[in-house]
C-alpha cells in the first residue's frame, strides 16, 4: 500500500527495539526541558500577594524568555478548561435537545461579547476567591483567555456530533456501546480535524488580548501579571520602541514553535480522523512528527499511552453496561415535561432582559442608548468597509499564489502565522506614526481592526484556488476566457465558498478587535476614535457596569443582525450554488 | 432443539412504522408485517427501494422503534439492541480512525471483554474473514471489499445469534460481492460462527435466489408482504443451473404481477394516477435507452425482464422505477415478467430528437397529472409565471416535505426536456419563457 505511513504517532508495534537511537535523545532534552520550564513557572504562580502590592515588570529583553513561559502556561491552563467546557457543554448540546435551546444560543450570544467585557466582572471574584495570593489574578487572567477561546470551540464540537453519519451511531447502538466508549471511540474523533482548526483560532484569540488578560485594572488598582502581555503594556506606557520590537520578536518566537511543535504534529495525527477516502489529498507535514517515530523512548511511550487510553476508555465505573430496556416513556408525559420546561425557560429569559434592561436604564436614558447605538453604526460602517478594502487587496493576490503550487507552499505557512500573530503588538507603531504626520484619527485608526484578521481571506483563498479543480483551468483557457470575464464567470464563483468563510472570520476578528483598536495610546498619547470599541473600553476602565453592560448588549445586536443579514444568506449562497463538488 | 419441527427464533408480529410528516399528517411505510425467522434459516427481505425493508431490518435490530405491533426474540420483546443479535451495514461503517483490529475490538469493549481476549478473539474473527495480515491497516486503505470483510469480523466477533444484514453486497462491485457472498456461505455452512439465523435485506433478485432458504417479497408504499417463497434448492447453488433460472424467472414474476394488480383489478392495461403520484427518480435519456433496448433485443418488441436485467446491467432498484415511468407515460406494460412496449413506444424509437419531444411533451401532458397541472396554471397567469414553492405547497399535502421536493424536481426534469415550460434555478420560478 502506498498509504503505509498514514499512521497515528504513538503506534504500537511488535518490532520495537529495545536500544535507545539518537533521536531519542533529542527527545529526551525537549522533554525534560518542557518539563522544568512548566513546573518552574506554575510555582511562581501561587506566591503570596494582595491588592495595591506593586508587581514589577522589567522591559530588560532578558526577562522575555521567562515572561513568554509564563505567559504560555496561562494560555495552555485556559485550553485545558476550554478543552473540558468544550467536551461537556458540545455534547450536552448535541444530545439533548432541551440543553441544545439553551446553550446553543447562548453560546451565539457569548461569542459576540466582547473579551473585555467579562473581565471587568469577574476579576474581583476571583480575587476574593484567593486572598492574600497571586492566584485570584491569575485566575480570573486565565478565566479571559478561557472566554477568548472557549465559545467556537464548543461550536464546532456540537456542529461535528450532529453531523456524525448515521450508520456510526447505529453501529455504536448495535454494539451496545456505553456512553462513556461512544465518546472517546466515536464521537472526540470524528470532532477532532474541525476542533483542531477552532483551537488554532482560538489560541490566535488569546495571543490577541494577552495585554488585556495580564494587564488588569481592578479598583482603580493596576495589576500587571508578569507575561508578556504586562511587557508590552509596560513598553507601551514608557513610549519604548525597543522593548515593543523586542516583543513583537518573542511574540514571533512563541508563535512559530508552538505552530511547528504543537499544531503541525496535531494536524498530521488528525487527518486520520477525516472521514471520507481522497488519496490524492496532500498530506500535512510536520518534521516534528517525524523525529518523533524516529524515537524508541517515545514508541515506549506511546505505547503506554495506549493501554492508558484503554483502561481510561473501558474503565469500569463509568461503564455500567446499558441496562436492557424493559419500559419505555409515555409520550404524553415526555410532552408534557416538554412543554414545562419551555415554559420555564420561556420565563428565565423574560425575567433575565428585564432585570439587565432596568439595571441599565436606572443608570442611563434613553438619550444615552441612541448614542450607543450611532457609535455601533460607526463601527458597524469600519468593518464593513474593512472586509470590502481587504477583499479588494488579498483575493486577486491570494488568487495569483494559489494557481502556483510553489508560490502557495511558500506564502500559505506564512499567512497562517501572520494570523496567528497579535496584530495589536503593531499598534504602537501606527499611533507613532499618527502622531508624527497628523492624520485623522478617526480614519487611520480603522485599518488597525483588521490587521490581524484580514489574513484570514488571504489564505481561504489561496486554498480555495489551490483546490481549483484542473480541468476547469483548462477549458477556461481552452475557450478563450480571459480578463474581466475570466474573473466573473470563473475565479469568483469558484472561490465563492472559500472567500466567504474567510471573510466571516476576518469581520469577526474585526468586530472582536474594535474595542482594541479605537483606543491606542503610545506613552501619555491616546488617541480615541469614535465608536463602539471605545465606548466600552473607555467604561471598561472607569467600571462603569451599566454602561459597559449597554455597549457589550449593542455590540451583540450589531453583530447578530449583521451575521444574520449578510453572511448568512452569503454562506448559504455559496454552499448552494457555488461549491465544485 | 427438536428435530422434527423447527424452532423458531425471532418473530415479527403485525409491525407498522409510520414517519410523522408533520404534526397532524403520518406515513405509513410498513404495514402489518408478520413473520418468523427459524433455527438454522437464511431469510432474504427482497423489494425495491421504499418498500421499508431497511426500516424493517432496523426494527428488528431495535434499533427504531415499530410504531405498533412487536419484535419477540427467543421470547422476549426486542426494545433496545438486543445482545446476541448483531449488523452487517450496506455502507460498512466502520471507525475510519480505528485500525481493523480496533474496529473488531470494538464490539467487545462494549461487552466488557478483558483487553488480552478481546486481542485472541478479534484476530481469530479477523482471521477467519481472511484479513490476516491487515490487522494494523486502517479502513482507507482498504478496499470496499476489504471494508466489507472486516464489518463481516466485527459482527460475529460477538458471537451473535442472530446475524442481520443490509444490503451486504451492494456497495461493492460484481464480482467482488460474488467472492464475498460464496465466502459467507462457507462460513456459515461449515458452522464455524454460532450463528443460528440470518435475517438479510436486498434488492437483488439473483442474490436473494443464491443465498436464502425463504424468501420475502416486499410491496412498496406502504411496505407490505407480498409473498413468501421456500426455496427448496440445495447449496452450493449454481447460477446457470435450469431450476434457479427458473427460481429467478418465479421472483420476477411474482414481483411484476403485484406492480400492476391495481390496474388489472380496474379492469385496464394502465393505472391512472394523481397529482401527488411519487414519480421515480428516472432521467429520459434512460427511459429512452430502454425503449431502444427493447425494441432493438427483443422480439416484436417484447423481452424477458431478467434478460433486460443482465443485458442493462441494472438491478431491480434501477430497473423497476424505469418501468414504471415506461407504464406511466404509456410507451408499454410489464406483467407476468416480461416487458412489453406498445405502438406508441415503437414510433417513438424511430423519430429524431425533436420529433421525440413532441411526442414526450404530449404523453407527459396527458398521462402525468402533476406536469399537466403546472403547464395549466403558466397558461393561465397573466404573466405565465410561477413560484416553484406554490407546487411544493400543494404536493406538500399529499407527500413528506423532501419527497415533494424530488417530486417536483423530477417533473420539472421531465418538462424541461419536453420543453412545456422553463425554470430558472436561481429564482426558483417556472414559466413559459425560453431562457433568454
Amino acid at each position: 500500500m502506498i498509504k503505509r505511513n498514514r499512521r497515528e504517532i504513538f503506534l504500537v508495534k511488535d518490532d520495537i527495539a529495545a536500544v535507545p537511537n539518537r533521536w531519542d535523545v533529542l527527545a529526551l532534552m525537549v522533554v525534560l526541558a518542557l518539563v522544568v520550564g512548566l513546573a518552574w513557572t506554575a510555582r511562581q504562580m501561587a506566591s503570596p500577594y494582595y491588592i495595591g502590592q506593586a508587581l514589577t515588570v522589567s522591559l530588560s529583553p532578558s526577562h522575555l524568555p521567562e515572561y513568554a513561559m509564563r505567559t504560555v502556561l496561562r494560555i495552555f491552563i485556559a485550553l485545558i478548561f476550554s478543552f473540558l467546557f468544550t467536551f461537556i457543554f458540545g455534547a450536552w448540546a448535541a444530545k439533548s435537545p432541551r440543553a441544545e435551546r439553551i446553550i446553543i444560543p447562548l453560546i451565539d450570544i457569548l461569542q459576540s461579547v466582547p473579551v473585555l467585557g467579562f473581565l471587568s466582572i469577574t476579576v474581583v471574584a476571583f480575587i476574593e476567591l484567593f486572598p492574600d495570593s497571586l492566584l485570584g489574578p491569575e485566575c480570573a487572567s486565565i478565566f479571559v483567555i478561557f472566554t477568548a477561546q472557549a465559545w467556537n470551540m464548543v461550536l464546532s464540537f456540537y456542529q461535528s456530533l450532529r453531523t456524525l453519519p448515521p450508520d456510526m451511531h447505529e453501529a455504536a447502538d448495535m454494539f451496545h456501546l456505553t456512553a462513556w466508549q461512544r465518546f472517546w471511540r466515536i464521537e472526540v474523533p470524528f470532532a477532532m480535524p474541525g476542533l483542531l482548526w477552532n483551537t488554532m483560532l482560538s489560541l490566535s484569540a488569546s495571543w490577541f488580548f494577552v495585554v488585556f488578560s495580564e494587564a488588569i485594572t481592578v479598583a482603580n488598582q493596576k495589576i500587571t501579571l508578569p507575561g508578556i502581555g504586562s511587557y508590552i503594556a509596560l513598553a507601551i506606557a514608557q513610549a519604548n520602541l525597543h522593548a515593543v520590537f523586542y516583543a513583537i520578536f518573542a511574540m514571533l518566537v512563541v508563535i512559530i514553535l508552538y505552530d511547528q511543535v504543537l499544531f503541525r504534529p496535531l494536524i498530521k495525527w488528525s487527518e486520520q480522523f477525516k472521514l471520507g477516502q481522497t488519496p490524492d489529498d496532500k498530506e500535512s507535514e510536520s518534521w516534528v512528527t517525524d523525529v518523533l517515530q524516529r524515537t524508541q523512548t517515545l514508541r515506549y511511550f506511546g505505547m503506554a499511552f495506549n493501554v492508558f487510553s484503554d483502561k481510561f476508555i473501558n474503565f469500569r465505573l463509568f461503564n455500567r453496561p446499558m441496562k436492557y430496556v424493559t419500559k419505555l416513556p409515555s409520550e404524553r408525559a415526555t410532552f408534557a415535561v416538554d412543554m414545562l420546561y419551555n415554559s420555564v425557560v420561556a420565563i428565565a429569559v423574560i425575567a433575565t432582559v428585564v432585570v439587565l434592561a432596568r439595571f441599565i436604564f436606572h443608570e442611563v436614558g434613553m438619550h444615552e442608548l441612541l448614542r450607543v447605538l450611532v457609535l455601533g453604526s460607526y463601527t458597524t460602517t469600519r468593518v464593513f468597509i474593512l472586509v470590502v478594502l481587504c477583499s479588494l487587496l488579498w483575493v486577486p493576490i491570494g488568487v495569483w499564489v494559489g494557481m502556483r503550487p510553489r508560490a502557495t507552499q511558500i506564502v500559505q505557512p506564512i499567512a497562517q502565522i501572520l494570523a496567528a500573530f497579535p496584530a495589536n503588538l503593531l499598534y504602537p507603531l501606527v499611533v507613532v506614526l499618527i502622531v508624527t504626520y497628523h492624520l485623522n484619527v478617526e480614519i487611520w485608526v480603522t485599518p488597525l481592526m483588521i490587521l490581524g484578521s484580514q489574513w484570514y481571506v488571504l489564505f481561504n483563498v489561496i486554498a480555495g484556488a489551490a483546490a481549483l479543480p484542473k480541468d476547469l483551468r483548462l477549458a477556461s483557457a481552452n475557450f478563450g476566457v480571459k480578463g474581466l470575464l475570466w474573473w466573473r464567470r470563473f475565479i469568483i464563483p469558484a472561490i465563492f465558498p472559500y472567500y466567504v468563510t474567510g471573510a466571516i472570520t476576518a469581520a469577526g476578528g474585526a468586530w472582536n478587535a474594535s474595542i482594541a483598536a479605537e483606543v491606542v495610546s503610545w506613552g501619555h498619547t491616546k488617541l480615541v476614535a469614535h465608536g463602539l470599541g471605545a465606548y466600552i473600553t473607555q467604561y471598561t476602565t472607569q467600571g462603569d457596569f451599566p454602561r459597559i453592560a449597554l455597549g457589550i448588549g449593542v455590540m451583540c445586536l450589531y453583530v447578530l443582525v449583521f451575521n444574520r443579514v449578510l453572511w448568512r444568506p452569503l454562506y448559504r449562497m455559496a454552499e448552494e450554488r457555488f461549491s465544485v463538488s | 432443539m427438536q428435530t422434527s419441527q423447527k424452532t423458531n427464533i425471532l418473530t415479527v408480529r403485525d409491525v407498522c412504522k409510520s414517519f410523522k410528516k408533520d404534526r397532524t399528517q403520518e406515513m405509513l411505510v410498513l404495514k402489518e408485517i408478520n413473520f418468523t425467522l427459524n433455527e438454522g434459516e437464511i431469510v432474504a427481505l427482497l423489494g425495491k427501494s421504499g418498500s421499508g425493508k431497511s426500516t424493517l431490518l432496523r426494527i428488528i435490530a431495535g434499533l427504531i422503534r415499530p410504531s405498533s405491533g412487536e419484535i419477540v426474540y427467543r421470547g422476549r420483546p426486542v426494545l433496545g439492541p438486543a445482545r446476541n443479535i448483531s449488523m452487517v451495514f450496506q455502507h460498512f461503517a466502520l471507525m475510519p480512525w480505528l485500525t481493523v483490529l480496533q474496529n473488531v475490538e470494538l464490539g467487545l469493549e462494549a461487552l466488557g471483554v478483558p483487553r488480552d481476549e478481546r486481542r485472541t478473539r478479534a484476530l481469530k474473527a479477523i482471521d477467519t474473514v481472511g484479513l490476516d495480515g491487515f490487522e494494523s491497516a486502517l479502513p482507507k486503505e482498504l478496499s470496499g471489499g476489504m471494508c466489507q470483510r472486516v464489518g463481516f469480523a466485527r459482527a460475529i466477533v460477538v458471537n451473535p445469534d442472530v446475524l442481520l444484514m443490509d444490503e451486504p453486497f451492494s456497495a461493492l462491485d460484481v464480482l467482488t460481492a460474488d467472492n464475498l457472498r460464496s465466502d459467507l456461505m462457507d462460513l456459515w455452512k461449515d458452522k464455524k460462527t454460532n450463528t443460528n439465523g440470518i435475517i438479510f435485506v436486498t434488492h437483488n433478485i439473483e442474490e436473494a435466489a443464491a443465498l436464502a432458504d425463504r424468501i420475502i417479497i416486499f410491496n412498496s408504499d406502504p411496505g407490505t408482504i407480498r409473498a413468501e417463497l421456500q426455496v427448496e434448492l440445495k447449496q452450493p447453488r449454481d447460477d446457470q443451473d435450469q431450476s434457479f433460472r427458473k427460481l429467478v424467472d418465479d421472483i420476477y414474476t411474482l414481483m411484476t404481477t403485484s406492480m400492476t394488480t391495481g390496474a388489472e383489478l380496474a379492469g385496464t392495461k394502465y393505472k391512472d394516477i394523481g397529482i401527488g403520484y411519487r414519480l421515480p427518480d428516472i432521467e429520459i435519456s434512460e427511459l429512452i435507452g430502454l425503449l431502444e433496448t427493447v425494441d432493438a433485443e427483443g422480439e416484436n418488441g417484447r423481452m424477458d425482464l431478467p434478460e433486460l436485467a443482465e443485458s442493462t446491467h441494472k438491478d431491480i432498484d434501477e430497473l423497476f422505477p424505469l418501468t414504471e415511468v415506461l407504464e406511466l407515460m404509456r410507451f408499454g406494460n410489464v406483467s407476468k415478467g416480461d416487458i412489453e412496449i406498445n405502438a406508441d413506444g415503437r414510433r417513438f424509437v424511430e423519430l429524431d430528437i425533436l420529433e421525440r419531444k413532441k411526442v414526450f411533451a404530449h404523453h407527459l401532458i396527458a398521462y402525468v397529472p402533476l406536469a399537466k397541472h403546472i403547464r395549466r396554471v403558466l397558461d393561465e397567469r397573466p404573466g405565465h409565471r410561477a413560484d416553484e414553492e406554490r407546487f411544493l405547497r400543494e404536493l406538500e399535502d399529499h407527500l413528506s416535505e423532501d419527497e415533494a421536493e424530488r417530486v417536483l424536481r423530477v417533473a420539472i426534469d421531465w418538462g424541461r426536456y419536453a420543453e412545456i415550460f422553463a425554470y430558472d434555478y436561481n429564482s426558483g420560478s417556472l414559466s413559459l419563457e425560453n431562457p433568454s
